[in-house]
This record gives C-alpha cells, structure tokens and sequence, in this order.
C-alpha cells in the first residue's frame, strides 16, 4: 500500500486532546475533586514476609479528622475464580490478598489497613497509628532460591501445575510450561557449533511518571462511582465487581486522562480500598493516591529472571535446535509473564528442533504485573545473546544470519500457531541496509550490537459509537484509554473511511456507562482493534447518509454512490456536509468487534556504545530502530512508540533494578535511587517504520507500541560485547556490574 | 504554631492570597488549595520535574518549595503559558513535533523549557539535553521534546 492511497492515513495531524495536555487543562487521575471529598491512606509492611498476629485501629481511630479504617476483614471472601486481565492472568482471592493482606504480608510494601480523613495529612498520621503485631518468617526473593526444598512457603495451599497436572506438596512453583517440538538431540548432533549460556535480569519497574490515582464514592443506593487513571475502565467494573461481590451493572467507572501506564494500570489496587473506606465513611468520595514510593513498593514492577538458553547451528548458518529453561519471579502471588516470555524468546527464527521449559515462581516481591511486551526483554535478552555468539563463531554477518533463519509467512512458532503476512525479512532488509549498519565506528571501546525482537500484539474486544452532527462533524464516542494518541489514530481512521476532513471528527473517551464494553488499552490493540470498531462505524454512517441521500433525492438507494465525502446520483452530488445539516431523523450508529486478525510484530534495533572501562558506564553514541509497522496511521506516534519503547529498554538494560537488604527490605524505592533515563543519558533515537500491510486490518494496521522494548537489552549486551570482548549475561548492565566483569576479564583502559 | 499563614503572591501575572498551613509544599498549594492542577506530582521529592514552576523566573521543583516560602514571590505555572488564547510557542512546538504521549510530564518540560529558552535562546541540542536532565519522561524517549525545544527556540 502506498501513502498516496489515503487521504488522512499516513499524515501528521494535531492530537484532539493536544491543547488540554499543553495547558495543564487535562484531568489526571490526582486531578479529581469532588465536593466532600475525604483521602486516604494505606498502612504498608515493613517486613518481606510476616504473619498478621493483630491489628490495632483504635489509636488511628480516635484522631480528630479520621473517617474510617478499614482492614481486610471488610473484604468479602472471594473463591479461587481466575480472571483475564490483559496480558496477564490473575487468581481474584490473590488479588484481593493483595489489595489488603489478609493473615499474611509476602512483601516490603504490602498493603494491610487503610484510613480516610479529612486531609492527606491527618490520613497519613493516623495510618501511622495503626498498630499491627508481626510473627516475622524467613523470607526468599530469588526465584531459584524460593525454588528449593527447604525454601520459605508464600502460600501455603499452592500447589504446582505441572505441565497441566496438580502437583500435591506445598511449593512455591505456580506453574510448569513447556513447547516442545521436533528432536532435540537430532537437532543437537546436526549442528557444528552449540552456544549455552545462562543469564540473569533484574526486577524493574514500569515507571509510569503519574502515580495510581483513585476516586471513589459509594453511594446510599449501592452504586459504586469511580474515577481514576487506568487502562480500562471495564477492567476496572470487572474487578471491583469481583474484589467487592458487587453486580458489575452496581460499579460505574469513569476514566481520566492516563499519565503512563505500559501494562502496570491494569489492575486495581486503589479502587477497592476507596470504595470500603467511602461506605464505611458514610458515603462520602474518598480519593487515595500514591506516593512514589509507594508505586514501587506496592504495584506491578516485571519479573527479575533466570534463563539458560542453548542452540545450535551449522557451519552455513542454519539452526538446528534451541532448548531453554526460563525461571521467572512472579512476585508475591503467581502470575509472571513467563508464557509470553517462553513464545519471545525463539519468536524470530524457524526452529524445526525445540523445547523451552517456563516456571511461574512466588517470592517476597511485590505481585508482578504487565510491562510493555511482558516477559519479552528478559527472553531476547538471553536468546538474542547466544544468537550473537554463534554468528561470531561462525563468522557470519549478524544480520545476514537472521535473515537465513527469519520466520516468514506460514512457518509455525515455537509455540505453536502459523504466523500470518508479516514482516520480518523487510525489517532485516531495511536494517542491513540502513546507513547506521554500515557507518564506520573508529574509536576505542566503541561497539555496534544488533539484536531482533517479536510480540505477539493483541485484538481484543472494542466498542465504539458515533453521531452526525448538524455541521457535518461527527462526534467519535470510544471506550479505550488513550495513553499515547490514539484519539488521533482513531479519528483518522473515522475520517477516512468517511471521507472527510480529521477535523471534523471530534473524539472523546468515556466510561463504562457511555460507550459498549472495551478491553483495556494493553497488547498494542487499540489502534488496531478499536480502529476496526471505528472502520465499522465508518461504513454504517456511510451506508445510511447514502439512505438519506436516496430518500432526499426520491431515487432507489442503489443508485447513490459516495466518494471521498460526496454523495451522488446520476449528476446530482451532495457533500457530507451538506447532506448532515438536512438530516431529518439524526444518524448515529455503534459498532461492536472482536477482531481476529491482528498480526505480530517484529523489530530490529542497531545502537553504537563507548565504554568506559574505568567506571563501567556505557554511554550510547546512536540508536536506530527498525520496525514493522503494518501501517503507521499517525507516523509521529507511531514513531514515538519506538523511541519511548527503545528508552524504557535502554533503562531496563543499563540501570533499573528493585535493590533489597539481608531482611527483604527494598532499600531504592524513590526516582532517584531506581534511576530511569533522563535526556541526557540517550541521543537521538532514530527510527524506520517498514510498512507491511497486515491483511487481518482494513487499513493494514498492527499493534506498534509493545515491541520496541524487545530488542534494546539485547543489542546493548551484544554491543558491549563488540566494545570490550566482555559477554554481559546479567542485567542491569550497570556502572558497577560491567566495571565488574571488565576487571574480572582483565581488560586494559 | 499558627495552624494557617496568609501568603501573598504573584501567580500567573494575578496578585493571589492563599491560607496554608506551614508543612504544606507549593506544589500542594497550587493544586489543592488554588486548584491549578497543571503542575503534577510524580515523585513528591525533587526527582521527576513534573511539578516544575518558574518563581521570580527561577526554575524550581514545586514539591521542594513551602507554600509560605513563596511569600512576596512571583510563580508563573502552566496555566500562565498560554497568553490572551494564544499558545507560547513551546506549547504550540511540542503539539506539532508530537513531544507528549501521556502528557503528564509536559507541564514539567514546558516549564524547564522556557527558563532554558529565557535564559539562553539558542541552546545546542546537548544544552537542551542537560537542561532537560531533571524532568523525566516515560513515554517518549525524549527525542521529540528535544526537537521541539530546539524547534521553538529557532522560531523564536
Ligand atoms: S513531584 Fe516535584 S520533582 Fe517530582
Ligand atoms: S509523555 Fe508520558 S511521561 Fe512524558
């Protein structure tokens, strides 16, 4: 498809919802005030893993200004019912052990008891007073660690799943996944040079610069009212409905606008809480809001993992098998992402010979939640490595080397499914041939990594409606949390299906009482699967303005035709425009889908480094990442999508990691001790959008935003590698960890 | 301990009282008691940059300034940027370069922009870069924020 084929796709216009984010104008979950409002506060665990022996509220009671308190006692039990939160699977009896700590605290920061008060401050104090006795226990946080006999139990009715079975002894291993496919020792012999090598990765955070903010207010006739920053707000009902066995007709969520979420604003943690503390404060709105450190301490940071990859090639190039092991920490309940992880992780290359093995694990960490292609860094980081070596020890181009083994349209993934039109070899191609790739690199301890990533994107079920307006506007209703612009990819889309200028579609999102049910925004879908809804709408609204037009004109309808805006018949034409202000029953429609046919996606990313060798800092000199877009609706946020993905993952690889002392205490929980980069610390980032149309789209659209953050570690790894000879395998590649391995190697400065 | 001080400002260009109590930060002030909500907490202690004000045109972390502190001083926030409907050229440069996704930094960036730009109008990118190095953004990876303070500056 060429760009000249739309008129709205494939340019660059002002978001609807730009002067409102300029101007501070925009409401954000802390932003909400409602008249009577209370705030609350939660009691947090200063201890890794500890029994609730009791808990005394009075003192917090009895201060001037509080409201209410409550503890997990107010909770109502919840069975063992599994719920899909988008990306990732949660248990609700572990969610709601989460929200508030029932007999037990599995981590620094688990949340016990909560207060609402007149102000933040008097809430704060009076949490403060809470007095909670602890029987403290032996705590594990390493996912091999917690995987041994003798290691502390978290829950003590866990039972594994092994390879689909129950297990029937206490354990911390949630679950045992396996792929397998072909014969691994057939497809060992066959190869010339086998590389197996292991690797480690450090827990980090989404980093999100807004804080969870909630409001809530119960009301004296049952409904529960919801404000709040989140990625769905049906997720959010859904949940709330469960957590609080409340009928989800009962909860009403309206969104705000979202500062960041990358996975980690899915689930709830707030929302609940306000809501006990609003009934039990007489029903009046209560809003409770994170501290930083609070984010850290309580909410979804990703997996630390442990992986061990082996592959083998011949001396031409091919691989001929690949075999991995991937232990991934789930946090204090089970739950990481560890099958995506183990899909990641061969998801580039055609593999007839493989087997991965994944396990779930529950340590003292706070319950991991979704992060930007959940699970996939940690693969790629570990898979893209090795892949690395054996092209060093087969002496063939890295590139040239994946474009030999790159899957194509009909292989079949490790994992399973047959992959549809995609778009691998051209990003390779576009890699190989882009002038970073081949630009000179002189200097000392320079080097130049290169590494692949895939993600599988989602579809997903989105809700969408629309009205003509007199004016011949029409007005875009949507359901989808709009995180990066997707106000404007979704207008765009509506424009052009209509016709008619993107001005003249106005967007707004609304909340579970205004538009039919949306997933959330998470699996890169939003543009694809609530840009299908829109597509729908588009073609609604046409088919009855061509009714009204034959209506206007006294002719059969079959014989209206509309192009480009412009109804006619048989000489006559009339303009949307014009054809909208004599509507005489107004036009308005809504669509509902589910679409099947989102495609994966695949990226490739080349960065330059310089190292020092006497501080271990790795500095990036540039960046460049190619990817396969399908096609890019809004190219600027298409584009920003993999600049933001490359940073987060250049944090990932360089700097992020939850730090803990000897008692389980995570001793880094502010921004400046969990170090995110800053402008400083990244040139720019360049960026290639290979368009490969997907055919499942009807503008050929695929999920962009997750798989940028696939290949950053990896590349850096492999290009730090090119700089000093040293292989780093565990992440982050920090100042300290790399000074480390540069001494140990003895390399000269 | 009086329980609440009267401060006298300057906010925006507009003469402005406010009751607060002595522990409560500018930052809080802004939002909570005068309602201006442009500038966001994202850290509370000094690390993210998302609640930067100008006061007397001096760059700050809001959240680090007493709301007494600001007693005689003249803050300019967000919500000043903008000047009889028309948009300052940052505000308008960071629409067009797309330098927001999620947008709760911008007020931030917006803020440490203009008292780089007031300060030295024609900044190199790694003067931006430096300038820039005390708001952090989770979204964008920077790029686009840089192109559009450099954008602005050169329109200026
Ligand atoms: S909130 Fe003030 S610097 Fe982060
Ligand atoms: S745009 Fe989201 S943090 Fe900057």
């Amino acid at each position: 498809m060429t760009s000249s084929q739309y008129k709205v796709i494939g340019s660059r216009p002002l978001r609807p919802d730009g002067v409102d984010k300029v101007t501070g104008r925009a409401v954000y979950g802390a932003d909400v005030k409602l008249p009577g409002m209370l705030h609350g506060k939660i009691l947090r665990s200063p201890h890794a893993h500890a029994r609730i022996v009791s808990i005394d509220v009075s003192a917090a009671q009895a201060l001037p200004g509080v409201r209410a308190v409550v503890t997990a006692r107010e909770l109502p039990s919840v069975g063992d019912t599994v719920t899909d939160l988008g990306e990732s699977v949660v248990n609700l009896r572990y969610m709601s052990n989460n929200i508030l700590a029932h007999d037990k605290v599995l981590y620094h920061g688990h949340a016990i008891a909560a207060v609402a008060a007149d102000n933040p401050h008097i809430a704060e104090e009076a949490a403060r007073l809470i007095k909670v006795t602890y029987e403290v226990l032996p705590h594990v946080l390493d996912g091999r660690a917690a995987m041994a006999a003798n290691a502390p139990i978290l829950l003590p009715d866990l039972r594994t799943n092994e390879l689909g079975k129950q297990g029937s002894s206490q354990t911390n291993v949630a679950e045992h996944i396996r792929h397998q496919r072909g014969d691994l020792a057939a497809g060992f012999a066959a190869a010339d040079v086998i590389v197996e090598r292991e690797f480690h990765t450090a827990t980090v955070h989404q980093g999100y610069v807004e804080p969870h903010a909630a409001v809530a207010l119960w009301n004296e006739d049952d409904q529960i009212l919801v404000w709040c920053s989140t990625q769905g707000s049906f997720g959010v009902q859904e949940q709330m409905a469960e957590l609080l066995q409340v009928p989800p007709s009962r909860v009403v969520v309206t969104p705000t606008e979202i500062g960041g979420g990358f996975g980690g604003k899915n689930s709830v943690y707030l929302e609940p809480v306000a809501a006990l503390l609003s009934r039990k404060a007489g029903h009046r709105p209560v809003k409770m809001t994170m501290t930083r450190a609070e984010v850290l301490f309580g909410t979804g940071p990703t997996s630390g993992s442990y992986i061990r990859v082996k592959m083998g090639a011949t001396r031409d190039g091919t691989l001929t098998a690949a075999e991995a092991e991937m232990i991934y920490e789930a946090g204090a309940f089970p739950g990481s992402p560890v099958g995506a992880g183990c899909g990641v992780l061969f998801g580039p290359y055609k593999l007839e010979n493989v087997q991965v093995d994944g396990y779930d694990v529950v340590v003292n960490r706070p319950k991991s939640a979704a992060y930007r292609a959940p699970g996939g860094t940690n693969a790629a980081f570990a898979a893209e490595a090795v892949v690395d070596e054996l092209t060093e020890k087969l002496g063939i181009d890295p590139i040239a080397f994946r474009l030999h083994n790159a899957v194509r349209e009909g292989d079949r993934r490790a994992d399973g499914p047959e992959l549809p039109r995609i778009g691998f070899i051209e990003t390779l191609e576009a890699a190989r041939d882009h002038a970073h790739y081949s630009a000179p690199l002189p200097g000392k301890q320079r080097g130049r990594g290169v590494a692949a990533g895939f993600w599988f994107n989602w579809g997903g079920k989105s809700s969408a409606s629309a009205s003509v307006n007199a004016d011949g506007t029409v007005n875009l209703v949507e359901g989808s949390t709009d995180i990066g612009g997707s106000r404007a990819s979704l207008a765009m889309q509506l424009a052009e299906t209509l016709g008619i200028p993107y001005a003249d579609i106005r967007p707004q999102v609304v909340g579970t009482a205004g538009v039919g049910y949306n997933e959330g925004t998470y699996g890169s879908r939003t543009t694809f699967s609530t840009g299908w809804a829109v597509y729908e709408l588009g073609k609604k609204i046409l088919d009855e303005m061509r009714q009204r037009a034959a209506t206007h004109w006294d002719v059969p309808v079959d014989g209206v035709t509309v192009q480009d805006g412009t109804f006619a018949h048989n000489g006559d034409s009339m303009s949307f425009r014009e054809l909208a202000g004599q509507l005489e029953v107004p036009v308005s429609v809504s669509a509902s889908v589910f679409p099947s046919g989102f495609g994966p996606s695949f990226a490739v990313h080349i960065v330059d480094v310089e190292v020092d060798v006497e501080t271990g800092k790795v500095e990036i000199l540039r960046y460049t990442a190619v990817q396969d877009v399908g096609k890019a609706i809004h190219p600027a946020y298409v584009e920003g999508q993999l600049q933001g993905g490359a940073a987060q993952g250049v944090g990932w690889a360089l700097n992020e990691e939850y730090v803990y002392d000897d008692k389980g205490r995570l001793v880094n929980a502010s921004l400046l001790d969990y170090r995110m980069p800053t402008a400083l610390d990244l040139p720019m980032i360049d960026t290639v959008l290979v368009e490969v149309a997907n055919p499942g789209h009807p503008y050929g659209v695929r999920g962009v935003g997750e798989v940028p953050i696939v290949p950053p570690a990896a590349a850096l790894a492999n290009a730090i590698y090119q700089a000093t000879g040293v292989r780093m395998t565990e992440l982050p590649m920090s100042p300290a960890r790399v000074s480390a391995a540069l001494l140990a190697a003895a390399v000269p400065a | 301990m009086k329980s609440r001080v009267i401060v006298s400002t300057t906010i925006n260009g507009e003469p402005t009282e406010f009751l607060c109590e002595p522990r409560q930060s500018l930052l809080e002030v802004l939002r909570d008691v005068l309602g201006l909500t442009g500038a966001k907490e994202g850290c509370n202690n000094g690390n993210c940059g998302a609640c930067n004000v100008l006061m007397d045109g001096v760059l700050v972390n809001s959240c680090l300034v007493l709301g007494v502190e600001a007693e005689s001083h003249r803050i300019e926030t967000v919500e000043g940027l903008a000047v009889n409907g028309k948009l300052h050229p940052l505000q308008q440069k960071f629409l067009e370069h797309a330098a927001l996704q999620c947008g709760i930094c911008t007020p931030g960036f917006l803020l440490s922009a203009k008292a780089l730009l007031d300060h030295n109008p024609d900044p190199s990118e790694a003067e931006v870069r430096h300038w820039l190095a005390g708001n952090l953004c989770r979204c964008t990876g920077y790029d686009k924020i840089v192109r559009a303070v450099l954008d602005a500056a050169d329109s200026a």
